[in-house]
C-alpha cells in the first residue's frame, strides 16, 4: 500500500460526483440496520420461502447499499465494477459446473452413494434425537467424526 | 548504484536458496545483504525470481532424472541418488511435477520476466509498490525453504502427485507422510500468495504507470500477456486457495470436507484443484506466447501481424479457460452430460490458440529471418507446442480418453505443451535479454550447440512415451518388472529410449550454465539495442542502472513493431523516438 | 514509513484511479474469488445435505446479529474517516479510523465469546462437517478483520499526522468488502435453518 499522494486534480476529478451533496452516510446507515433487523425478524415467522427472501434478498440489498454509497463504486470508472462482477460470474460458473457433481447425489448413469447413506443416516438421527432438543445430540455423532 | 554491478548481483543470489550467503561476501561491500537481498529495485527482485527457478529446475531435473532411471532400469543403483524405493519413486514424481510447475515456470515465466520487463517495457522507473515486490518474493522464498524442510522430514516429501487427491493426500494412513503432505501444501499456498500480490503489482504497474504517451494498444505484446496472465492466476487461484484451507484441516485436525464418511466430497477437491489447474496451463502459456511475439518481430524485421487479434485471442483464450477445466477428470465418475459439454468447450479453446500460431507463421511469412539462437528457440516453440496441442485433441474428447487416460500419452501430451512453455519459450527470452540483464553477448555458437543438445533429446524423450501410451502403458507404475503384459518386446525398449534421451538433455544443459554465467562475466560487450528493437527497455543503457532510464522517463509515440516502415532508411524505429 | 523514496511510477495515474486505490479494488476482486470457493463449496453441501440443519440451528443468531450491527456501524466509521481525509483533515480521519479499529475489536470479542461457548457445548472444528464448514468460512474472514485492523492501525498513526491520506480511503475500501462477505455470512451461517 505505498501509494503516494496523487496530483492533486485526481481524487477531486473521482469524487465530483459527492463533491457538491455529501451523501447522508448516517442515513444510509439507518437504513442498513432496519434491514438488519427485518432479515432477523423474517425466519420468527416461520415459513420457509420467507425466511429465504428476507435472509438472502436482504443480504443483496444490503450489499447493494454498501457498495453504492460507502464503496462509490458508482462513480467509479466503469471497468471496476465490471471486473467485480466478472469474479462474480466466474464463481457461478464453478458452482454451476461442480453441483451436479457435488450437490446432486444422482446422476444419468451414476449415483453417489456415500452421499445418499449420509443424507439418510443423518436424517434419521435427527428424527431420533427430535426437534427442538437442544443440548447433547449434536456430540452423538462426535465420537464417528473424531478422528484420534 | 553502479551499473556494472548487476551481474555481479545475479552470480551470487544465485544462491538464494541458503539466504545467508550474502553475509559470506559481506566484505565486499558493506550493504551488499540490503543490495541484494533485501533490494525494492525490480530488476534486482526479477534476478531473484530468475536465479531461485533455475536452482529449482536443477532440483526439478534431478528428480526426473531419478525415477526415469528407476523405470528404465527396475531396481538399479542410481548414479548419485542410489537405490530408488517406492516411496522415493512417489515422492520424486511428486516433486518432479510440483517443482517444475509451481516453481520453475511460475517464477520464471510471471514473476522474473514480469519483474524484469514491465516497469522497463512500459516505460517507468520501477513497480508501483517495491515493498509490497520484495515481500512477494520473500514469502515465495520461505514457500520454497518449507518445501525443501519437507524433503527431510520423518516420512521423507510428500508422495501424493502434484494434484493432490484426497483421500490419498488428506490421511497420513494412506500418503505415510503425516508431514511432507501438510507442508507440501502449506508451500503451495505460501507460494499462490506470493503470486497473488506479485499480480496485483503488475496489474496496477501496467493500468497506471505507462510512459506518457503509451496507449494500452502501445503495450508490447508480451507485457500484455504477462498481465493477462496474472489476472487469470488471481481469477481463478481463489477456490483453490479455499480449498488448500479445507485440505489442510482436514490433514491436521480432522476435519471431513474431503471425505465422503463425513458428508465431504473428495470429487470436490478435484474441482477445486482443477479450477485453477487448467486455467493455470494459460498462465504459463501466455507469457511465452507473448516472448515468442517480441523474439519473432525482432528477428523478422517486421510488425507483427495482427497485434490487436493475438491481444483479442489472448483474452478469449483466457476467458474460454475458465470453461474446460473438468476435461481432467472425465473419469473421476463426474457427470457424463457435464463431460459432454466440458469436451465441446475444450475443443473449442484449441481455436484462439491455433489463430496466435497463425498471426506468429503470418509474422514471418516475408521477413528477414535471421537465425539467431533466441529466433531458433522461438520457432521450435511454435512447432513444438503445436504438437502438443494437436494431441490434446485427443485427450479433451471424453470418449478417447477414456482409453487414454492414465498412460503415459498424457505424460507425453503434458510434457510438449509445458516444456516448450517452461523451457523453450524460457531460454528464448533467457537469450533475447540476455544483453540487456548483463550489458554482454551470449556466446552464439554454444548457444546454438545448446539448443539442439535440448530440442533432439527432447523429442527423443517423448515419442516415445506417445508411442507408449497409445498401446496402454499406465503411467503409474514404479517397477515395471512385476507386470510383464507391459514388458512385451519393444516397450522397454521405448522406456530406455526416452531414459538415455533424458540423460543427454540434462547433460547439455550444463553448456547452457556454463555459456550462461561465463558470458555473465566475461563475455563480449553489448550495446545498448543489439537487435535493434523497438521496445523501450532497449532504449536504456544495458544493464540499466536503478531507475532505468538516466536521461530521463522517455515518452511514447509509436507501437512496439514498427519494423521495415517503408518511410525509413533505418528499419527500426524506437517507440520513444519522437521522428 | 514516509522515508522510503517511491518510485516515479508510484505517483503516476494513467487511469485517473490512484495506484493505492486501484491495488485495493484488484485485491477484492481476487478475495471474491477465495471467499466464492468456500462459500460455494459450502452451499453446495448444505444443499446435497438437508440433515445438516440439525447442527445449523445450533448457532447464535441473535451473535451473529450483534456482529453484523457491530461490522454495519464500523463500515460506517470508516466511510466517514473517508469523508474527512477528502477535507483533508487527518485527526478527524484517524478518529474515525481508530472507532472502525474498535468496531472490528468488538467484533472479535463477540466472535470469540461466541465460539468458546459452541466449543463448550461440544460443536467443534471436527464434530461435524457443518461446523468444519462454519469454522473455516468464518474463520477466514475473521482473518481478514484481524490484517484489516493491523493495516488501519498503520494507516490511522500516519493519517494523524497528516501522512498519506489518501490511503484512508483505501484500507476503507478494504473494510467494507469484509463488511460485505460477513453480511452474506450471516443468512449462511446462521439465518438458514
Amino acid at each position: 500500500m505505498s501509494d503516494t499522494s496523487t496530483p492533486a486534480p485526481a481524487p477531486g476529478a473521482a469524487h465530483d460526483a459527492h463533491g457538491g451533496h455529501e451523501t447522508n452516510y448516517v442515513k444510509i446507515w439507518g437504513i442498513l440496520l432496519a434491514l438488519l433487523v427485518v432479515s432477523v425478524v423474517g425466519p420468527m415467522l416461520g415459513h420457509p420461502v420467507l425466511t429465504m427472501v428476507t435472509a438472502f434478498g436482504i443480504a443483496f440489498v444490503k450489499a447493494f447499499l454498501v457498495i453504492k454509497y460507502f464503496m462509490h463504486l458508482t462513480v467509479e470508472k466503469k471497468y471496476i465494477g465490471l471486473l467485480l462482477l466478472t469474479m462474480l460470474a466466474i464463481m457461478l460458473v464453478f458452482v454451476a459446473g461442480v453441483a451436479p457433481d457435488v450437490m446432486k447425489h444422482e446422476g444419468q448413469r451414476w449415483t453417489n452413494t456415500a452421499a445418499i447413506e449420509a443424507v439418510e443416516k443423518g436424517l434419521k438421527a435427527n428424527e431420533a434425537a427430535g426437534h427442538g432438543e437442544h443440548h447433547g445430540e449434536a456430540p452423538a455423532e462426535a465420537p464417528a467424526a473424531a478422528p484420534h | 548504484m553502479s551499473s556494472t554491478a548487476t551481474p555481479e548481483a545475479s552470480g551470487h543470489s544465485h544462491d538464494d536458496g541458503h539466504g545467508h550467503d550474502g553475509h559470506a561476501h559481506g566484505h565486499a561491500e558493506q550493504n551488499f545483504f540490503l543490495k541484494y537481498f533485501w533490494s525494492t529495485d525490480h530488476k534486482i527482485i526479477g534476478f531473484q525470481y530468475l536465479f531461485t527457478g533455475m536452482f529449482m529446475a536443477l532440483i526439478g531435473g534431478f528428480a526426473v532424472y531419478a525415477f526415469r532411471m528407476q523405470i528404465a532400469f527396475p531396481g538399479m543403483s542410481v548414479p548419485g541418488y542410489g537405490r530408488v524405493t517406492a516411496t522415493d519413486y512417489n515422492a520424486l514424481v511428486t516433486t518432479h511435477g510440483s517443482v517444475m510447475i509451481f516453481w520453475v515456470a511460475m517464477p520464471v515465466l510471471i514473476a522474473a520476466l514480469g519483474n524484469y520487463l514491465i516497469p522497463l517495457m512500459i516505460g517507468a522507473d520501477d513497480m508501483v509498490f517495491p515493498r509490497l515486490n520484495r515481500l512477494s518474493y520473500q514469502l515465495f522464498l520461505l514457500s520454497i525453504v518449507v518445501l525443501i524442510a519437507s524433503f527431510f522430514v520423518q516420512g521423507g516429501a510428500f508422495g501424493g502427485a502434484w494434484t493432490s487427491y484426497p483421500p490419498l493426500s488428506a490421511k497420513p494412513e494412506y500418503n505415510l507422510t503425516p508431514l511432507g503432505a501438510p507442508m507440501w501444501l502449506v508451500a503451495v499456498a505460501l507460494e499462490f500468495a506470493a503470486f497473488l500480490l506479485g499480480g496485483i503489482n503488475f496489474v496496477t504497474t501496467l493500468m497506471n504507470s505507462r510512459a506518457p504517451g503509451m496507449k494500452m494498444f502501445d503495450v508490447p505484446i508480451v507485457i500484455w500477456m504477462i498481465v493477462i496472465a496474472s489476472i487469470l492466476f488471481m481469477a481463478s487461484v481463489g477456490p483453490l486457495v479455499a480449498g488448500a484451507i479445507m485440505l489442510l484441516f482436514d490433514q491436521t485436525v480432522g476435519t471431513g470436507f474431503f471425505d465422503p464418511k463425513k458428508g465431504g466430497d473428495p470429487v470436490l477437491w478435484q474441482h477445486l484443484f482443477w479450477f485453477f489447474g487448467h486455467p493455470e496451463v494459460y498462465v504459463v502459456l501466455l507469457p511465452a506466447m507473448g516472448i515468442v511475439a517480441e523474439v519473432i518481430t525482432t528477428f523478422s524485421r517486421k510488425k507483427l501481424f495482427a497485434y490487436k487479434t493475438v491481444i483479442y485471442t489472448a483474452v478469449g483464450t483466457g476467458a474460454l479457460s475458465f470453461f474446460v477445466w473438468a476435461h481432467h477428470q472425465f473419469i473421476a465418475g463426474i457427470d457424463p452430460r457435464m463431460a459432454n459439454i466440458f469436451s465441446v468447450t475444450t475443443l473449442l479453446i484449441s481455436i484462439p490458440v491455433a489463430e496466435m500460431v497463425f498471426v506468429y507463421i503470418a509474422t514471418l511469412f516475408g521477413g528477414s529471418i535471421r537465425l539467431t539462437t533466441p529466433m531458433l528457440w522461438a520457432l521450435a516453440f511454435i512447432g513444438e507446442f503445436l504438437l502438443g496441442g494437436v494431441t490434446g485433441i485427443f485427450l479433451g474428447s471424453s470418449g478417447a480418453d477414456i482409453y487414454f487416460h492414465d498412460t503415459y500419452f498424457v505424460i507425453a501430451h503434458f510434457h510438449y505443451t509445458f516444456f516448450p512453455i517452461a523451457f523453450i519459450a524460457v531460454f528464448a527470452a533467457v537469450t533475447y535479454w540476455f544483453p540487456k540483464m548483463f550489458g554482454k553477448y551470449m556466446n552464439e555458437a554454444w548457444g546454438k550447440v545448446h539448443f539442439w543438445g535440448t530440442i533432439i533429446p527432447f523429442n527423443f524423450i517423448f515419442i516415445p512415451l506417445f508411442l507408449l501410451g497409445a498401446r496402454g502403458d499406465h503411467r503409474r507404475i514404479y517397477d515395471y518388472t512385476h507386470f510383464p503384459d507391459l514388458m512385451k518386446p519393444g516397450m522397454q525398449d521405448l522406456r530406455v529410449l526416452a531414459t538415455l534421451s533424458l540423460v543427454v538433455l540434462l547433460a547439455f544443459q550444463v553448456v547452457f550454465l556454463v555459456n550462461y554465467f561465463y558470458s555473465a562475466f566475461k563475455g563480449p560487450k553489448a550495446e545498448a539495442n543489439p537487435w535493434k528493437a523497438n521496445t523501450l527497455e532497449w532504449q536504456a543503457p544495458s544493464p540499466p542502472p536503478h531507475g532505468n532510464f538516466p536521461e530521463g522517463l522517455p515518452t511514447v509515440y509509436r507501437g512496439p513493431y514498427e519494423y521495415s516502415h517503408p518511410d525509413r532508411q533505418d528499419d527500426h524505429w524506437p517507440q520513444n523516438s519522437p521522428s | 514509513m514516509s522515508s522510503f523514496p517511491r518510485p516515479i511510477a508510484t505517483t503516476r495515474s494513467a487511469t485517473g484511479i490512484s495506484t493505492g486505490k486501484l491495488a485495493v479494488w484488484w485485491l477484492i476482486a481476487s478475495e471474491i474469488v477465495i471467499f466464492g470457493g468456500v462459500l460455494g463449496s459450502y452451499v453446495m453441501h448444505r444443499i446435497g445435505h438437508p440433515e445438516w440443519a440439525s447442527q445449523a440451528e445450533h448457532t447464535n443468531t441473535w451473535a451473529g446479529a450483534l456482529n453484523t450491527f457491530i461490522l454495519l456501524t464500523s463500515s460506517l466509521m470508516a466511510v466517514l474517516a473517508h469523508q474527512a481525509a477528502e477535507h483533508k483533515d487527518g485527526k478527524k480521519a484517524a478518529k474515525f479510523l481508530y472507532l472502525t479499529i474498535l468496531g472490528g475489536l468488538m467484533f472479535l470479542t463477540v466472535k470469540s465469546i461466541e465460539w468458546t461457548n459452541e466449543i463448550h457445548h461440544g460443536f467443534t472444528l471436527t464434530s461435524h462437517t457443518f461446523w468444519s464448514f462454519y469454522y473455516t468460512a468464518a474463520g477466514i474472514h475473521g482473518v481478514h478483520v484481524i490484517v484489516g485492523l493491523i493495516i488501519m492501525a498503520i494507516i490511522a498513526s500516519d493519517a494523524k499526522k497528516g501522512i498519506d491520506l489518501q490511503r484512508v480511503e483505501a484500507v476503507g475500501l478494504y473494510w467494507h468488502f469484509v463488511d460485505i462477505v460477513w453480511i452474506f455470512l450471516f443468512p449462511l451461517l446462521y439465518i438458514a435453518k
